[in-house]
């Protein structure tokens, strides 16, 4: 089973129904031992950076845990800016620190929130986007984004005007800018392959 | 590149979608499960649902309906229409709407657009603006609020700078002039007020052939672009207008 993590806030819903959509078992959650039962791990991409880490609260420490040991993770837009050390969106705040790197605001001389289907080179060694040939577009909605340091980190990029962090992935942890639950059949395919991750590494 | 976005907007009222003309003389759309699940299919970018009763018993029946559309539609869908407070709008978030706009309660609580931001990220927050061209003033624009009923003295230009001073990550711009007309988008409305904000601008009133939504993409510099009758009543489905639009060198999810 799939558990997505329940923070209180916004459009959690989504991702869940989603995999559910797909014929997959998947629980909305905030409970530590549910969460340490499941498969895999998904930090939806909802509410403003600091409002997720705080409502996180105590879950922080586990998740990171569990990302150690193996677990596999998927950050979605402010669950993937999570990942990272730190962010500055309404103030400074820490992240989860799985995967090196800040969030900073877009760069300004273009249109900010970056909002819309943009199209994303997609890095043929990253299981995630397995089945989805060299470039995909996906839905995009966010002010921030990831500048990465990890030199052991996949990357797959997005041309706005500059080369955007659409994807990352270090082992077992994976993030995505983008919305794959609401960026249509790709998006899904997406959400598909990650629960082959974790039905590969849960039996 | 990103691509310009194709947003049918549905109209609700008694759990049915309705068009009018200038907000007037309603007339039946359909189911607006089946519609938006329709629309999705299609290959619309995202779909806007306005509850345009927004009584204290339609609220209900949309969240209800938020609820059934999340889980057919997977593509980003805004709700709207009569939300006043942070607690409506999370309702709304959970129940698996992307964004909320917020119009009216705006124009009376501007603080409302940055609580939200704060808590949901600006990105959620759309300010929906319903322009109408000032008789006293030519060339300048008013807010008008209640659904477009009634006029404000404030400046359609200044209130969209203002809303994204506070947060808004959006601008949904109707023009009253416009809308249900088929006539073409104001463009000299939303080529101002693109102009004077750096966040999207949804363009929306008045599409009624193709060319419209082209003019209010390269005229206008709208980065989106709304429609209701166009789509609802058959005349085109969405991609149609997207082929049209990508064929004349406008970027489409296509």
């Amino acid at each position: 089973m799939i558990v997505v993590i329940d923070y209180n806030v916004g459009n959690v819903r989504s991702v869940c129904g989603a995999f559910r959509h797909l014929g997959y078992d998947a629980e909305l959650s905030c409970d530590p031992n549910v969460v340490e039962a499941a498969w895999g791990l998904v930090l939806p991409g909802v509410a403003a950076f600091g409002y997720a880490i705080n409502a996180l609260g105590p879950l922080a420490g586990l998740i990171k845990e569990l990302a150690a040991a193996g677990k596999p993770l998927l950050g979605i837009c402010v669950g993937y800016q999570m990942l990272f050390e730190k962010s500055c969106e309404y103030g400074q705040h820490e992240g989860l620190g799985l995967i090196s790197g800040q969030v900073l605001p877009i760069p300004p001389g273009r249109v900010i929130p970056h909002m819309g289907w943009n199209l994303v080179r997609l890095g043929g060694d990253m299981d995630l986007f397995a089945g989805l040939g060299a470039e995909r577009y996906f839905y995009f909605a966010h002010s921030y984004c990831a500048e990465v340091s990890d030199d052991q980190a996949r990357i797959a990029y997005t041309d706005y005007g500059f080369d955007l962090v659409a994807s990352v992935q270090k082992e077992n942890i994976y993030g995505v800018q983008f919305h794959p639950e609401k960026s249509g059949n790709h998006g899904l395919e997406v959400l598909r392959n990650f629960h082959e991750i974790c039905r590969k590494a849960g039996t | 590149m990103l691509t310009r976005r194709i947003i049918p907007c549905l109209d609700v009222k008694d759990n049915r979608v309705v068009k009018g003309v200038n907000f007037l003389n309603l007339r039946d759309a359909g189911d607006p499960v089946e519609l938006g699940a329709r629309y999705s299919d299609e290959g619309a970018d995202e779909l806007v649902f306005l509850d345009i009763t927004a009584t204290i018993r339609s609220r209900k029946t949309i969240v209800e309906l938020v609820e059934k559309v999340a889980e057919n539609v997977f593509i980003p869908f805004t709700v709207g229409g009569g939300i006043s407070t942070v607690e409506q709008m999370d309702t709304l978030l959970r129940s698996g709407a992307e964004k909320v706009s917020v119009n009216t309660a705006a124009v009376e609580n501007p603080e409302l657009i940055a609580e939200a931001a704060r808590r949901f990220g600006n990105q959620c927050v759309v300010l929906a603006i319903d322009a109408r061209r000032s008789e006293r003033r030519p060339g300048k624009w008013i807010v008008t609020v209640k659904a477009g009923s009634e006029p404000t003295d404030i400046d359609a230009i200044e209130w969209a700078a203002r809303g994204e001073q506070l947060g808004a990550g959006e601008i949904l711009l109707t023009s009253m002039d416009a809308d249900g007309t088929k006539a073409g988008y104001d463009n000299e409305l939303n080529k101002a007020i693109s102009d004077a904000i750096n966040i999207p601008v949804i363009a929306s009133g008045g599409a009624g052939k193709l060319e419209h939504l082209y003019d209010a993409i390269v005229d206008g510099c709208a980065d989106a672009v709304l429609m209701a009758s166009i789509t609802h009543f058959g005349n085109y489905n969405i991609r149609q207008i997207k082929e049209y639009l990508r064929d004349r060198g406008i970027p489409m999810n296509l």
